[in-house]
C-alpha cells in the first residue's frame, strides 16, 4: 500500500465507524480473559440483537485496558459523550448495559471512576491503541494512523535519517540493560552484508512482568512496522518474533497479523511499490529466561540449547547463521513509529536527562491497583505506588519494591522519592528491568524473596559457565540455610563473597546481575538476615544505615 | 558414492504423526527447526518420549544426544506423560508474594505429590509456571486449562477432590 492508499483506507474506516454512535469495548486481553470475557463480548452482542436497539451499536474486541485487578473491563464510548468504564462485569451484566446505552445513563454499580490518579497519571505512547483497537483488525489500527510511519519513512525518508531520528529521540532498549537503540542500529547498518536479520525479543521470562505479552495481544501491528522501520533503517530483510510459547493468544493475533500485512502488501516483497523487501516469521521459545541473552536467544533460534556465548563478536557483527542482526525488545520497537511520525525532538522532551520517553510497567503485587500502566520517565516511585497504584491493601504499610526481576533488586521507603530513570535504579542498586514492578507490604519476608530469586536463577542457569552455575546453587544453599533458621555468621560472610565472585566472573547477564536480589536486601534489610541468624543486632534504621 | 536415504517412518501410525509431518515438511526437515517440531509432537502427543525423540533425530538428521539435548534444556518440553487432569500453579513473584507456595505445599500435603509430578494414580499432574503473566489476578492457577484468579487453597483443593471423584 501506498502512502495515498493507506490514507484512504483509514478514511473510509474511520467513516464507517462514525456511523455507529455506540461502541462498547470489551477487554480481551488474557487478563480479562481468564475471566471470561469473551462470554460477556457474546451476550453483550445477543443481548443487543434481541433488543434491536434504535441507534447501532457494535461491540469492539479490544486489547488491554490496564486496570486488570477490577477486570473484566467493559468501556462504552458514544459520540458526543464522555465514555464510560465499567468494571467486574459478569455475563448477567450484559442486559443492563445494553439498556443503559439506549437510557443514555450509565449502570452506577459497575462504574469505574476514570478521573483517578491511575488513569490520569498516565502518559502513552506505546499503550496509545492498546485498548482502543481491535487487534484482529488491520483497518482499525490503519484508521488510528498505524503503517504511516512506514509509509513515510519509505516515501521521505533516507536509512540513515530514519537512524538519527532514532538516534536523536534518545531512545534507549527497553529489554533491561539500557542499551541506546540508535546506537546499536548505526552498528549494525555499517555492516555490509546480503542478508541480515532483526529479531523481535518477545521471549518475556521475568517472572512477574506482562508488559510486551500485553502489548503483543493488544497492538500487534505495532511492533510488526516498528520492526519493518528497524529492518529499513539497518538494511535488514528478514525478521523473527522470538516468542514464548506460553503466550498462546499473543501468537494467534501476532500471526494473523502478519498474515494482514503481508496480503496487504506491508509486509512482503517490495513494501509500497519500493525496492524494500521484508518478511517476519514467528519463533516459539521454550520457556529458558537465559534466552533473554542475546547470543543464548540467537541459538534457541538456531534449533539449539539456548546457551549464551562470549562476546565479541557482537551480534550486531555475526549472530544469528553468522549475518548481522539485531536484537530489539517489544517495547521498544513499539516506541518507533512514533519517533519517526512525530520525530526524535518530540520523544526526547519526555523524560528525563538520559532517559528519554515513557516506560511500560507491569503493576502487581500487595497493591490495590494492580494492573498495566505508562509512565513518563522521571516519575517518583511514590506516584506509582501511591497515586497510580493506590497505595497497600489491608490497611499494611510499605515496605519495598521489586524491578527488574530476578536480575533486578528491593528498594525501601526511603527510595520512594526517586525519580525513576535508568541510572538511578542502578544506582540505587537494582536496575529498571523489563518493567516487573512487585510492590511488598510489611508482611513479606525479604531473605524468602530472596531465596525465591535465587531458586529461579539457580534452575534457570544454563550450566555453561561455573561461576553461575555452581554459584547460584551455593548461594540458593547458604540462603535456604539463612531463611530456615539454620544460617550462622560465616554463612551470612560468604554469602556476601560469593554475590561478588559470581557478578564477576560469570559468563553472561544472567550469572552477572543474579546476585543483584541477595545484595540490595542485604544492602536494605540486613537486620532480617542477622535476625534469622539469631545475632543481636543494633535497632534496624540504624543497622540499614551501617550496612551501607 | 551418494548414499540413497531411506525412508524413515513414523514410530506408529497413529493419525497425528501426519500432522508432525507437515511441520517437518514446512520446515524443509532442517535442522533449526528442531525446537518447532519438539512443539509439534508435544502439542499433539502431550509429552516427548523416546520414540518420538529418536523419530524427530532422524527425520532431520542430528544426533540423538543433540535432540535429547534440546528436549531437555527447555523447560516447557516434558518428557513424562501427563496425568489425567493438570493443575498448574503460577510461580511468578506476584503469585509468589501472595501465598503461591502455600499452596503448592497444600496440594503436596493432601495429595502427596510435588511440584511437576504426576499422582500414583496418574490422575492429576501438578505443574509450576514461572508467569502466566495474569500477575493482576494472583495467586493464579489453571485447572484443566481454565484460569482461576484469587485461589484459596481450599477451594482448589476441594475443586480438585471434585475433578477425581467425577471421574469415579
Amino acid at each position: 500500500m501506498t502512502p495515498e492508499e493507506l490514507h484512504d483506507v483509514g478514511q473510509k474506516h474511520r467513516e464507517q465507524d462514525a456511523k455507529t454512535p455506540h461502541h462498547v469495548r470489551v477487554c480481551m486481553a488474557a487478563g480479562c480473559m481468564s475471566q471470561k470475557s469473551d462470554e460477556i463480548k457474546k451476550t453483550l452482542e445477543k443481548a443487543i440483537k434481541e433488543k434491536g436497539a434504535s441507534d447501532p451499536c457494535k461491540v469492539k474486541c479490544v486489547g488491554c485496558m490496564g486496570l486488570c485487578s477490577a477486570g473484566p473491563l467493559v468501556r462504552v464510548d458514544t459520540e458526543g459523550q464522555d465514555s464510560v468504564m465499567y468494571q467486574n462485569v459478569t455475563v448477567d451484566d450484559s442486559s443492563e448495559i445494553v439498556q443503559s446505552i439506549s437510557d443514555g445513563k450509565p449502570v452506577e454499580r459497575l462504574v469505574c471512576d476514570t478521573n483517578v490518579p491511575f488513569f490520569a497519571k498516565q502518559q502513552k505512547i506505546v499503550l496509545e491503541n492498546v485498548g482502543e483497537i481491535d487487534p484482529d483488525s488491520l483497518e482499525d489500527y490503519i484508521s488510528v494512523g498505524g503503517y504511516s510511519a512506514l509509509g513515510k519513512a519509505l516515501a521521505e525518508m533516507s536509512p540513515a535519517e530514519v537512524r538519527s531520528e532514532v538516534e536523536a529521540s534518545g531512545l534507549r532498549g527497553r529489554g533491561g540493560a539500557g542499551f541506546p537503540t540508535g546506537l546499536k542500529w548505526g552498528m549494525m547498518a555499517r555492516n555490509e552484508s546480503e542478508t541480515k536479520y532483526i529479531i523481535c525479543n518477545a521471549d518475556e521470562g521475568d517472572p512477574g512482568a506482562f508488559m510486551d505479552r500485553a502489548v503483543l495481544e493488544s497492538d500487534p501491528h505495532r511492533i510488526l512496522e516498528g520492526m519493518a522501520l528497524a529492518a529499513y533503517a539497518t538494511g535488514a530483510n528478514h525478521g523473527y518474533v522470538y516468542i514464548r510459547a506460553e503466550y498462546p493468544l499473543a501468537i494467534k493475533r501476532l500471526k494473523n497479523a502478519i498474515r494482514l500485512a503481508a496480503r496487504a502488501g506491508l509486509l512482503g516483497h517490495h513494501i509500497s511499490g519500493t525496492r524494500f523487501s521484508f518478511q517476519i516469521e514467528i519463533r516459539l521459545g521454550a520457556g529458558a529466561f537465559v534466552c533473554g541473552e542475546e547470543t543464548a536467544l540467537i541459538a534457541s533460534i538456531e534449533g539449539k540449547r539456548g546457551q549464551p556465548k562470549p562476546r565479541p563478536p557482537f551480534p550486531a557483527q555475526s549472530g544469528l547463521w553468522g549475518k548481522p542482526t539485531c536484537i530489539n525488545n517489544v517495547e521498544t520497537l513499539a516506541n518507533i513509529a512514533p519517533i519517526v511520525n512525530k520525530g526524535g525532538a518530540w520523544f526526547a522532551s519526555i523524560g528525563t536527562e538520559k532517559s528519554k520517553g515513557t516506560k511500560v510497567f507491569a503493576l502487581a503485587g500487595k497493591i490495590n491497583n494492580t494492573g498495566l500502566i505508562e509512565v513518563p520517565m522521571g516519575i517518583t516511585l511514590r506516584e506509582i505506588v501511591f497515586d497510580i497504584g493506590g497505595g497497600i491493601p489491608d490497611g499494611l504499610s510499605f515496605k519495598a519494591v521489586q524491578t527488574g526481576g530476578p536480575s533486578g533488586g528491593c528498594l525501601p521507603d526511603r527510595h520512594l522519592d526517586m525519580a525513576v530513570d535508568y541510572d538511578n535504579l542502578r544506582d540505587a542498586g537494582s536496575i529498571m528491568g523489563s518493567g516487573g514492578m512487585i510492590i511488598m507490604d510489611e508482611e513479606s519476608n525479604m531473605v524468602d524473596v530472596a531465596r525465591f530469586f535465587m531458586e529461579f536463577c539457580m534452575s534457570e542457569s544454563c550450566g555453561k559457565c561455573i561461576p553461575c552455575r555452581v554459584g547460584t546453587y551455593q548461594m540458593h544453599n547458604l540462603l535456604d540455610r539463612i531463611a530456615e533458621g539454620q544460617g550462622t555468621h560465616e554463612d551470612l560472610a560468604l554469602l556476601e563473597e560469593l554475590c561478588i565472585t559470581v557478578a564477576c566472573t560469570s559468563l553472561c547477564g544472567l550469572g552477572q546481575t543474579a546476585p543483584n536480589p541477595v545484595l540490595s536486601t542485604l544492602r536494605y534489610f540486613r537486620n532480617e538476615y542477622l535476625d534469622l541468624i539469631g545475632e543481636q543486632h543494633i535497632p534496624a534504621f540504624v543497622g540499614q544505615e551501617a550496612s551501607q | 558414492m551418494i548414499m540413497q536415504a531411506e525412508k524413515i517412518s513414523p514410530p506408529s501410525d497413529d493419525k497425528r504423526w501426519k500432522v508432525v509431518e507437515t511441520t517437518i515438511r514446512r520446515n524443509g526437515a532442517s535442522a533449526d527447526a528442531l525446537i518447532e517440531t519438539l512443539h509439534s509432537v508435544q502439542e499433539w502427543f502431550g509429552y516427548l518420549d523416546d520414540d518420538a525423540l529418536r523419530y524427530v533425530a532422524a527425520r532431520l538428521t542430528l544426533p540423538l544426544s543433540k535432540v535429547y539435548g534440546v528436549a531437555t534444556f527447555y523447560h516447557f518440553f516434558t518428557l513424562k506423560p501427563q496425568g489425567k487432569h493438570t493443575c498448574v500453579v503460577c510461580n511468578g513473584t506476584a503469585c509468589y508474594i501472595k501465598g503461591a507456595k502455600k499452596l503448592i505445599d497444600d496440594i503436596h500435603d493432601r495429595f502427596d505429590v510435588k511440584l511437576g509430578e504426576t499422582t500414583q494414580d496418574g490422575q492429576l499432574s501438578v505443574l509450576g509456571a514461572r508467569c502466566l503473566g495474569a500477575c493482576g489476578l494472583a495467586p493464579a492457577v489453571v485447572v484443566d486449562g481454565e484460569v482461576q484468579a484469587n485461589v484459596d487453597s481450599q477451594t482448589l483443593i476441594s475443586q480438585l477432590e471434585g475433578l477425581e471423584n467425577d471421574d469415579a
